[in-house]
């Protein structure tokens, strides 16, 4: 494994799971291809059968960019986020791998930030975070920030994670790490996130962070329900006793 | 270690700290037994505190979606041309 890291040509997989971003999915690919130009690189989709049409965007996106740079991985319906990553990274070719949502939230300029992070710190993660400098949140009303606010305070005292932005989900793994971690993951929704960097942080993994600006989504529809925080608080709870 | 333990032999270790203040009455009795009370309550206060501080100083980046507005646009052009369906809905 060692000497591998050096001789090996470094690829970079994206997953990106996808439900509902006909199009999110083709602007995201766009400013993927805009702003990664010296590096070897995939994006892998993962749609969960959207009924509005992802699919044949992707297709149309595949003419484009060649289908040796965007790989659909479709699954037949909707079966949730953390399988969507399992199933995507069944399929990379990558030894790096990103993982970010579609719906723009996480935009491709900070892909370059992430990448010469992880180069020169040699991390095994690196992970987005939007509470530091140079970062931050376009889009939340106050009840959002306070319940963001809140839910950080709890999980920071409580968990000592060592890393200052837990439910973001736009990451760097190393691969190898992604598969360790994400087979001893089982929470969902936000505690899922949260779950893999405590998990990788008390493993012992080297996790760094760069600042990233996070806009709330502009088309589509939030797929998050109503009983988000008691569900958070079961998760942490969890965490508390599992790790 | 479990973490929960972790915390667990902290809170031990403040308890018998405690205690320990209790029987040896280093301060007077009345202020020992009140104590837990002043740490629940200081803890509170961090936290609320924590929350205030984070929510006065939350970062936000208006600049940010107008510069996602533009790169919409852009991409949005350049994928129209090459024939990818953008009509959004
Ligand atoms: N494959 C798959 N993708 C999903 C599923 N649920 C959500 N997604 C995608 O996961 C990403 C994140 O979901 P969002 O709905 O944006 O969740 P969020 O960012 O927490 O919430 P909002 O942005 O406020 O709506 C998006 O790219 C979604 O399309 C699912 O069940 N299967
Ligand atoms: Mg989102």
């Amino acid at each position: 494994m060692e000497q591998e890291k050096s001789e090996e040509k470094i690829k970079y997989s994206i997953i990106v799971p996808t439900y509902n971003e006909r199009l999110n999915i083709a602007l995201l690919v766009y400013l993927i291809f805009k702003h990664l130009r010296e590096v070897d690189f995939e994006v892998i989709v993962v749609d969960d059968g959207s009924p509005d049409g992802t699919q044949e965007v992707v297709k149309q996106l595949q003419q484009v960019y060649g289908e040796d740079h965007i790989l659909l991985r479709p699954r037949p319906r909707k079966l949730g986020l953390g399988t969507a990553y399992i199933h995507g990274l069944k399929h990379v070719s990558g030894n790096f791998i990103v993982i970010m949502d579609a719906d723009l939230s996480h935009h491709p300029k900070y892909l370059p930030n992430f990448i010469k992070k992880q180069l020169e710190t040699d991390a095994d993660i690196v992970t987005g975070t939007r509470y530091v400098k140079g970062g931050g949140v376009h889009g939340w009303n106050l009840m959002r920030k306070l319940t963001s606010r809140g839910a950080n305070v709890l999980a920071h005292t409580l968990l000592w994670p060592g890393v200052s932005d837990l439910t973001g989900s736009f990451r760097l793994y190393r691969k190898s790490v992604l598969e360790d971690v994400i087979s001893s993951c089982v929470s969902k929704g936000y505690v899922f996130q949260m779950e893999m960097i405590v998990r990788a942080s008390r493993k012992g993994y080297h996790i760094e962070e760069v600042p990233i600006t996070f806009v709330d989504r502009v088309f589509g529809t939030s797929k998050l329900g109503g009983s988000e925080i008691v569900e958070y608080l079961k998760g942490l709870l969890y965490l508390l006793v599992t790790t | 270690m479990k973490h929960v333990l972790k915390i667990l032999t902290l809170l031990v270790a403040i308890s018998a700290f405690w205690i320990g203040l209790l029987e040896t009455s280093l301060i007077p009795r009345s202020n020992a037994w009140l104590l837990p009370i002043y740490f629940v309550v200081s803890l509170g206060c961090y936290g609320l505190l924590m929350v205030g501080i984070g929510l006065t100083r939350f970062p936000t980046c208006p600049h940010e979606a107008l510069l996602l507005q533009q790169d919409i646009v852009e991409a949005k052009d350049f994928l129209m041309q090459k024939g990818v369906d953008v009509a959004s809905t």
